[in-house]
């Protein structure tokens, strides 16, 4: 900046900075307080599974801290089979995604043939018809396969992920032909290309839909209670439903302890990963 | 010569590309094509005590206007998109635009807003509940201080659908956050240098410059912000279980307890025609505005 300039408003100048500087205090001092009160309920939780009912419900923060409610939720609900339910059917789950959605795409992506338009636009109709709003129809067709109680049936309906076929298209569409014509050219075959060249070429695009789908169906809850009925195959969203509602009437502590141990796995994954996590979700969103 | 080359070469291109879209394909025909087609086929069909199949269109529309339930579940579920939707959009909007400053402890103030984010709906419904609860509720012991009387939140039917929505809009901003970031951190910095040269107050810029640069992301939150307040129940179930008296029910809550506790499929079926009509009604708004005003890169 020059002299000049800068001389004959150093009066107004400072005047403008305080009331700059005050604005921007203030500014950060909400986002502090609306951050504070958006933790709120998890810290209180927190707090809340380490103390009795009753010291939990009158806030008494000189109350003792006691590891019983999360031996109380243990010994009510079978969490670990829970939780292996779930680590079980979104392992399956990511799996078929990936296989399905990989060929799908590639064919989408780079293979002219007629009324691949069409193929695209009907693909992209799941966006819109999702899994969700057809449990109806969707309990019917898996129990004509008879999966009802099994990770495969929690596991179908969400396979062909259109938002998958989507996302991978756009990154195998972004790979230089070039490359696959020289690896054509080293004699390589169609469904070679795809895995040696396509697949590690988006492999941020696998990283990115990999999150968001775990995170998704890690909590996704309505489908698996329509569809499963026993331990055997029910997932932990689920579980803790079962496990708070009234008719076991379990205290707000325990609740606490229970909900804990349901998030604590994700959240763990989430908290260790944070960075990859945002990153896959913001990836997801600009695509 | 070569035209029959070319001719082999599309054949066997159409030939591969079916291979690597069957599993796909046939997987979208048991769980999207089929169901969405029999849902509509069953609203347009009845059977009879015979078993004979008749055109019931009619009868079938008859019942959804008979329905009050119904009714309420459309009118709830409208309400509940139109303050869910703008609130957590404004919210997640005013999130981004402070985590894209640069302070101390921005990272945590981040993560404080994405957290809710990551639990499941259940989870976050069983903490609300205590939150909500008429006699020992943190809420009504926090009113109390104030000398305020609290409500039964989620027992009054005036409060049950509010309470609802503070749970989901507190769930939802900030994963919507999350895309205004991205797209606030796509903004090149020289544009925004220029752009506080041009114009150094801060809200004459946010209105003139960075908001129109984010219409596309709002678009993209809008529309995904509509498809979660029709799609998202979970809370439903630990928090009010539609009532009292229907006073909270959503749509797709609606179409869960037809179906799956008064076991009345056809029923179902209407319901579930209703709720893709207004998804389609979304997609439709979406492709028109994408085409129009908001300009894609």
């Amino acid at each position: 900046m020059s002299m000049l300039t800068a001389i004959p408003n150093t009066a107004s100048a400072s005047g403008a900075n305080t009331a700059l500087s005050i604005m921007r205090l203030s500014n950060i001092t909400a986002a502090w307080i609306l951050g504070f009160l958006w933790v709120l309920p998890l810290l209180y939780m927190l707090w809340a599974a380490f103390h009795t009912g009753s010291d939990a419900i009158y806030f008494d923060l000189s109350a003792p801290w006691s590891l019983d409610n999360f031996r109380h939720a243990w010994e009510m609900a079978p969490f670990v089979r829970y939780l292996f339910n779930t680590f079980a059917m979104v392992t399956l789950l990511l799996s078929l995604q990936i296989t399905v959605c990989t060929l799908a795409a590639f064919a989408l992506a780079r293979v002219e043939f007629r009324g691949r338009q069409w193929v695209f636009a009907f693909v992209l109709l799941q966006m819109m018809v999702m899994p969700e709003a057809l449990i109806t129809e969707n309990y019917q067709m898996v129990a004509r396969f008879n999966a009802i109680d099994t990770y495969w049936g929690i596991a179908l309906p969400y396979v062909a992920s259109a938002f998958g076929i989507f996302l991978l298209r756009q990154a195998f569409m972004q790979v230089p032909q070039e490359l696959e014509d020289a690896a054509r050219v080293e004699g390589l075959s169609r469904l070679g290309v795809l895995l040696k060249v396509y697949v590690p070429l988006a492999k941020p695009t696998y990283l990115a839909y990999a999150l968001v789908s775990l995170s998704h169906h890690w909590n996704n809850f309505l489908w698996p209670l329509v569809i499963t009925n026993t331990t055997d195959s029910r997932p932990i969203t689920v579980g803790l439903a079962l496990f708070g509602s009234p008719e076991v009437g379990v205290d707000w502590g325990v609740l606490s302890a229970g909900t804990l141990i349901a998030i604590a796995p994700l959240l763990a994954m989430f908290l260790l990963f944070q960075r990859q996590f945002m990153q896959s979700f913001m990836n997801a969103g600009l695509k | 010569m070569p035209n029959t080359l070319l001719n082999s070469m599309r054949s066997s291109n159409f030939a591969f590309a079916w291979m690597l879209l069957l599993p796909a394909m046939v997987l979208l025909s048991c769980f999207t094509y089929f169901p969405a087609f029999s849902a509509f086929y069953n609203s347009l069909f009845a059977t009879d005590f015979s078993g004979a199949r008749h055109f019931a269109l009619q009868d079938n529309l008859l019942d959804l206007y008979y329905d009050p339930v119904f009714w309420r579940a459309l009118t709830n579920n409208l309400w509940y998109a139109l303050i869910t939707v703008p609130a957590s959009m404004i919210l997640a909007l005013v999130m981004a635009l402070w985590v894209n400053e640069k302070f101390l402890g921005r990272s945590l103030l981040r993560l404080s807003f994405f957290l809710p984010t990551m639990l499941p709906m259940v989870a976050a419904a069983n903490i609300w509940m205590f939150f909500y609860s008429p006699n020992i509720g943190l809420f009504n012991r926090v009113l109390a201080v104030f000398g305020i009387q609290g409500a039964n939140w989620l027992g009054d039917p005036s409060t049950a659908l509010w309470a609802t929505m503070l749970l989901a809009i507190w769930k939802e901003a900030g994963f919507f956050m999350i895309f205004y970031l991205a797209a606030l951190q796509a903004i090149p910095s020289e544009l925004n240098d220029a752009a506080r040269l041009e114009a150094p107050g801060y809200f004459y810029r946010l209105r003139r410059f960075i908001l129109p640069l984010l219409g596309p992301t709002t678009l993209f939150v809008f529309i995904n912000a509509v498809i979660h307040a029709f799609k998202v129940v979970d809370h439903l179930f630990i928090l009010t279980k539609g009532g009292p008296n229907n006073a909270s029910t959503l749509l797709l809550y609606y179409i869960y307890e037809t179906a799956f506790a008064f076991f009345d499929a056809g029923y179902a079926a209407i319901l579930t025609m209703v709720l893709l009509l207004l998804l389609g009604l979304c997609s439709a708004i979406q492709f028109a505005l994408s085409h129009k005003r908001v300009h894609y890169r």
